[in-house]
Parts: C-alpha cells; sequence; structure tokens
C-alpha cells in the first residue's frame, strides 16, 4: 500500500491506521455499544423493556443514546476516594486493568496479510502474558478501596485468575499442536480449505472440547456470570468495585466490556477459522510465509482483490460478533456459582479434561503423521 | 549511541531503579508496593530480554513471574493484610550476615562464570542466514525437546517435587479429608432419632437447642 511513497512513513501510517481502525473503532464501539445491549439483552431475556429513555428530541434510537447519555452522566459524577492509605492505587487500579485488556489487540489479525496490528512471533504468548495483567487493576483497586467487601472481593478474583489461567492455557495448546504455530495469523492460514470437500478445517471441528474449555475458562478470567463471585453483589455489595464511581467504575466496567470483545476476537481466530471464508475463498494464505518482510507484505495486499479483503474483515468482525452474543446469552442465562464451586470446576474438572484433551491431540497427531 | 544501546540504558536503568524501589524506604516499607515495584523491574526485565532477540523468554517472563507468581504474592499479601512495616530498627543478626555472604557469594560466581563466558565469545549478527529465527518460539522449543531434554525434564520433577513437598508442608492433616467435618445438627440421623426420644418430636422451640444438644450427646457417647 503506498500512502506517501517514503517506506518507513508508509509503514508507520498504515501501522496507525490498523490501530485506530481496528483497536479504536470496532474494539472500543463494540465495548461500548456492549454497554447498552448487556442491559437490553438481559431485559430481552427478562421480559422486560430495558433502557429505552435516552432520547435526543424524538429520536430514541430503542435507547441506543443510552451508550452516550451513561459517560455523560458518568463523567459529571464525583470521583469519589474512599478513606484509603493509598488513594493514588486507588486511582491507578481502573487503567492498570484498561490499559492491557487493549493492548492485546495488537497481535489479532482480522484481515488477511497484514492486516494485524503487530505480528510478533511469540504470537498468543502475548496475549496471555498481556491479558494477565489486567488482574492487577481489580485486585490492587480492591485492595486500595481499603474496604471488606472489596477485600473479598479481591481475594476471590485473584485465586480465580490463577485457577482459571492454568486452564486456558492447556486447552489452547491442542490448536497450536494442530496448526504448528503460535502465531495468530499462522493459525488463522492453518484453517484454510475443507476436510473432505465439507467441514471447514477450523480450530472448533478439530478441538471442539477445547473450543468449550476455552470459552468456559475466558468467561471465568473475565469474572462474569456464571463465575462473577468477585463482585456477588448478593455478598459482597458490588465486590470488587464497591468503592468505585464516577470514570474509574466506569473504566473498571468498560474493561471487563473489552475482555468480551477480546474473547470473541480471540475465538474467532483460534476456533472459527478467522477471517477465512470457507467454501467461497480458498488458497489465500499461500503468500503469508514472506508475512513479516515489510518488502513482501505490501504488495502482499496488494495483490488482493479489495472486495475480498473487505469480505475477509467483515467475516472475521462477524465471527467475533456471534461469540460476543454466545457470550451475552450464557451471562443472562446461567446463575451464579457459589465460590467453592467455581474453584472445583476450574481445578477438578477444567484442568484435567484439558490435559487429557492435550494427550489425546498429542496421541492423533502422531497416528496423523506416521500413518 | 545505537537505539539498541539507548533502549538498554534505559531498560536496564529502569530495572535497577525499580529494583531499588522495591527495597528502599519510601516504598519498599509497604509490602504491597514492594511488589508492585518487583513487577515492573519485570516487565523492565523482559523488555531486555526482547533487546537481546529472545522474544519468548521475554513473554514468558512476563506470563510467569508478573501474570502468574506476582499474582499469587499480592494474594498472600492481602490474605495476611500487612501492615507498613514500621515496627523496629534494623538489627543486624547472625542470619542476615549469613546471607550477605551467601549473596556475595553467589553475585561472586556469576561475575566470574559470565566474565569467562563472555571472554572466549564473539558477537553474531543475527541477520546472517542461519540465524534469523534466533530465540523464536520454535528455535527455543527444538532446543528443548533435543539438547537440553534431560536438564528439562530434571528441572520438570525438581519442580514436581516442590509442588508436593509444599502440599506436605501446608497440609494439617495427611489423611485424604474432602470437605471438613460438618457439625452435628439435628438432621444428623442418629442424632434425630434419640431426639425424637426424648422431646417427643413435637416441641419446635426445642430446635434451637439442638447443636448444643448435639455437642453433649456425642461427647458422652464417647
Amino acid at each position: 500500500m503506498h500512502l506517501t511513497g517514503n517506506p518507513v512513513l508508509d509503514v508507520i501510517l498504515f501501522t496507525l491506521l490498523k490501530l485506530v481502525g481496528f483497536v479504536f473503532v470496532f474494539v472500543m464501539g463494540m465495548a461500548t455499544v456492549l454497554t447498552w445491549v448487556e442491559r437490553k439483552f438481559s431485559a430481552f431475556m427478562q421480559n422486560r423493556i430495558g433502557p429505552n429513555r435516552a432520547n435526543i428530541g424524538n429520536i430514541r434510537l430503542g435507547g441506543l443514546l443510552h451508550m452516550i447519555a451513561d459517560p455523560i452522566k458518568m463523567l459529571t459524577k464525583e470521583a469519589f476516594t474512599p478513606n484509603t492509605p493509598n488513594p493514588w492505587l486507588f486511582r491507578l487500579a481502573p487503567f492498570m486493568a484498561f490499559v492491557p485488556a487493549l493492548v492485546v489487540f495488537a497481535t489479532i489479525p482480522f484481515g488477511p496479510g497484514d492486516l494485524q496490528v503487530a505480528p510478533l512471533n511469540v504470537g498468543i504468548l502475548f496475549i496471555f502474558a498481556i491479558g494477565s495483567l489486567n488482574v492487577y487493576g481489580a485486585v490492587l483497586g480492591a485492595w486500595a478501596s481499603n474496604n471488606k467487601w472489596s477485600l473479598m472481593g479481591g481475594l476471590r478474583i485473584s485465586a480465580q485468575m490463577i485457577s482459571y489461567e492454568v486452564a486456558v492455557g492447556l486447552s489452547l495448546c491442542g490448536i497450536f499442536m494442530i496448526y504448528g504455530s503460535v502465531d495468530l495469523q499462522q493459525i488463522v492460514i492453518g484453517q484454510d480449505g475443507t476436510w473432505f470437500g465439507i467441514v471447514p478445517k477450523w480450530g472448533i471441528f478439530a478441538q471442539p472440547v477445547a473450543f468449550v474449555l476455552y470459552l468456559a475458562c475466558a468467561i471465568a478470567e473475565n469474572k462474569r456470570a456464571p463465575f462473577d463471585v468477585a463482585e456477588a453483589e448478593s455478598e459482597l455489595v458490588a465486590g470488587f468495585w464497591t468503592e468505585y464511581s464516577s470514570m474509574g467504575f466506569a473504566l473498571l466496567a468498560l474493561s471487563e466490556f473489552i475482555e468480551v470483545v477480546l474473547i470473541g476476537c480471540l475465538g474467532a481466530t483460534l476456533f472459527l477459522g478467522g477471517w477465512q471464508i470457507p467454501w467461497l475463498v480458498e488458497g489465500t494464505g499461500v503468500l503469508a510465509g514472506k508475512m513479516y518482510l515489510f518488502g513482501n507484505l505490501v504488495p502482499h495486499l496488494q495483490a488482493h482483490a479489495w472486495y475480498l479483503v473487505v469480505a475477509q474483515v467483515a467475516a472475521f468482525l462477524i465471527k467475533a460478533i456471534v461469540l460476543i452474543w454466545l457470550q451475552l446469552t450464557i451471562r443472562w442465562t446461567l446463575p451464579r456459582f457459589r465460590y467453592d464451586q467455581v474453584m472445583r470446576l476450574g481445578w477438578r474438572i477444567m484442568l484435567p479434561t484439558a490435559l487429557v484433551n492435550l494427550v489425546v491431540t498429542g496421541i492423533a497427531l502422531m497416528f496423523y503423521e506416521r500413518f | 549511541m545505537t537505539t539498541e544501546q539507548i533502549l538498554f540504558y534505559i531498560l536496564g536503568g529502569g530495572a535497577v531503579a525499580a529494583s531499588a524501589a522495591m527495597l528502599l524506604p519510601p516504598l519498599g516499607k509497604s509490602p504491597i508496593h514492594s511488589a508492585i515495584s518487583l513487577i515492573v523491574s519485570f516487565f523492565f526485565l523482559a523488555g531486555l530480554y526482547a533487546l537481546l532477540s529472545a522474544h519468548l523468554l521475554g513473554a514468558l517472563q512476563i506470563i510467569v513471574y508478573a501474570g502468574a507468581v506476582m499474582v499469587l504474592f499480592t494474594f498472600v499479601i492481602m490474605l495476611l493484610n500487612l501492615r507498613p512495616d514500621e515496627t523496629q530498627e534494623p538489627r543486624i543478626t547472625a542470619g542476615k550476615v549469613l546471607a550477605g555472604v551467601l549473596a556475595a557469594f553467589v553475585v561472586g560466581k556469576v561475575v566470574t562464570v559470565v566474565g569467562l563466558a563472555s571472554a572466549g565469545a564473539k558477537a553474531v549478527d543475527l541477520a546472517q542466514p542461519g540465524y534469523e529465527n534466533f530465540g523464536s518460539t520454535k528455535e527455543v522449543g527444538y532446543m528443548l525437546y533435543t539438547s537440553f531434554l534431560v536438564p528439562f525434564e530434571l528441572i520438570s520433577v525438581l519442580l514436581l517435587v516442590a509442588a508436593v513437598g509444599a502440599v506436605i508442608l501446608a497440609k494439617k492433616s495427611l489423611h485424604y479429608v474432602d470437605r471438613p467435618e460438618p457439625p452435628p445438627s439435628v438432621f444428623d440421623q442418629e442424632h434425630a432419632h434419640e431426639h425424637m426420644h426424648t422431646q417427643s418430636g413435637t416441641d419446635h422451640a426445642g430446635d434451637t437447642h439442638a447443636p448444643h444438644d448435639a455437642n453433649a450427646h456425642a461427647a458422652s457417647h464417647h
């Protein structure tokens, strides 16, 4: 893609373009819309009307304007700081939750070729590394709140995150073994084509158990219902964010929605073929071996017809949105587990299942390669 | 200075500063601030690894230390609700002197070993053929499972031993207990039987005494 003619400037501009287009427009936009969709969806599932009052004159859009009205309300509220020995930590915590949640989107390939903000060699390990950090936002925020309900919530989160991180990592190992890479773009390229001309070579068909484990563990890591014991409003007031108000609360809530989008995007990438359009478009990933060399990746994109690229990006976004919808459905269908049940599920069911899945995958791959 | 050197000084200086902040008074007095400083220094270390083309090591550094070990640290600090340490003047004890001597020995050893190793080493241009995958996930994986397989397996056995040891140390009783014994209640079969005999099963007000009765019964039974 030639924007200015200067190759270095081109790369910088193109990266910025991807960053703004994907992370700020899609991810942040999705997260903002989700603040309204979540409540409207719960109303739909519970046979209520839900938020529908925000309006500009007669324009209501079914309440969609709530996503603008809410931030305005949040911004004009008092940013309350409780009586705590660590006020600066209290104010810093929402950012510690928010920033890592956004940074991880850099490695998600949202389109073919170099349509990925940062093509890192460590790929998904980067997501694990940075993604595991946003627990600090909730934990340290809870601790700095100087409130026993918050502290209980913080303790629960840290134990829960540790427990489920192991299982989510192990559940994805089968995918790495099958597609032979931890690089997300390579995994998507590996999901090109079909088996027997019918079944797309998607991760969900190769690793159905891993998909269920991934979705459950990822929701648990995101501490949403049925795993939301950290905020458990029936026991702990509001858990780790009891003391948060104004934009501090908004950032914590928004980082949760951003993670919903992340789980959707990562699930679409690993299990639903990413930007691949099955049956219609095949073999577009052939040139991808040269992806890392900047000299080659730009012509690679040009080799694609623009409408094909647009269709593939749209395919990825639709898959991500389907998984986001699935998460909302789970969120509003299942009741909350008890805390000991959450821990028992993590260590006694999720982790052993992930290990067995890994061993079975290994044996199957060995036979597949031998014969 | 090249860009690499500038980055090295920023990252190295940051790592040292964060480590110093972990121990020295303003932040080092409070356990949670020490833990945060340690996390920050892990990040600078991960940056140094990435600068040395060891991307995988950098990512693992953050996953394992910042993402898991330090979460447990903060968990314990929160669980014990440790207060900033302002109790007493630091005193020199025999244990501390021993620890200092050992630390000096380890530092000396590291410096000598690194010095010896780097004396004969010469810089390798990573751009030349054969090195383009240096430090990548694939390359490190191959090395771990081929040339370094035995140390790798030995370390995993060591970790297993540590895990078993931790369980043994942490467990109060070595007998397998699925969950704590529930306190005796009126719903215990044996006791419900007695309850019916003694109170004819009619007086509901008697239920409030039940736990106490149950304990008394159990004690007298033994």
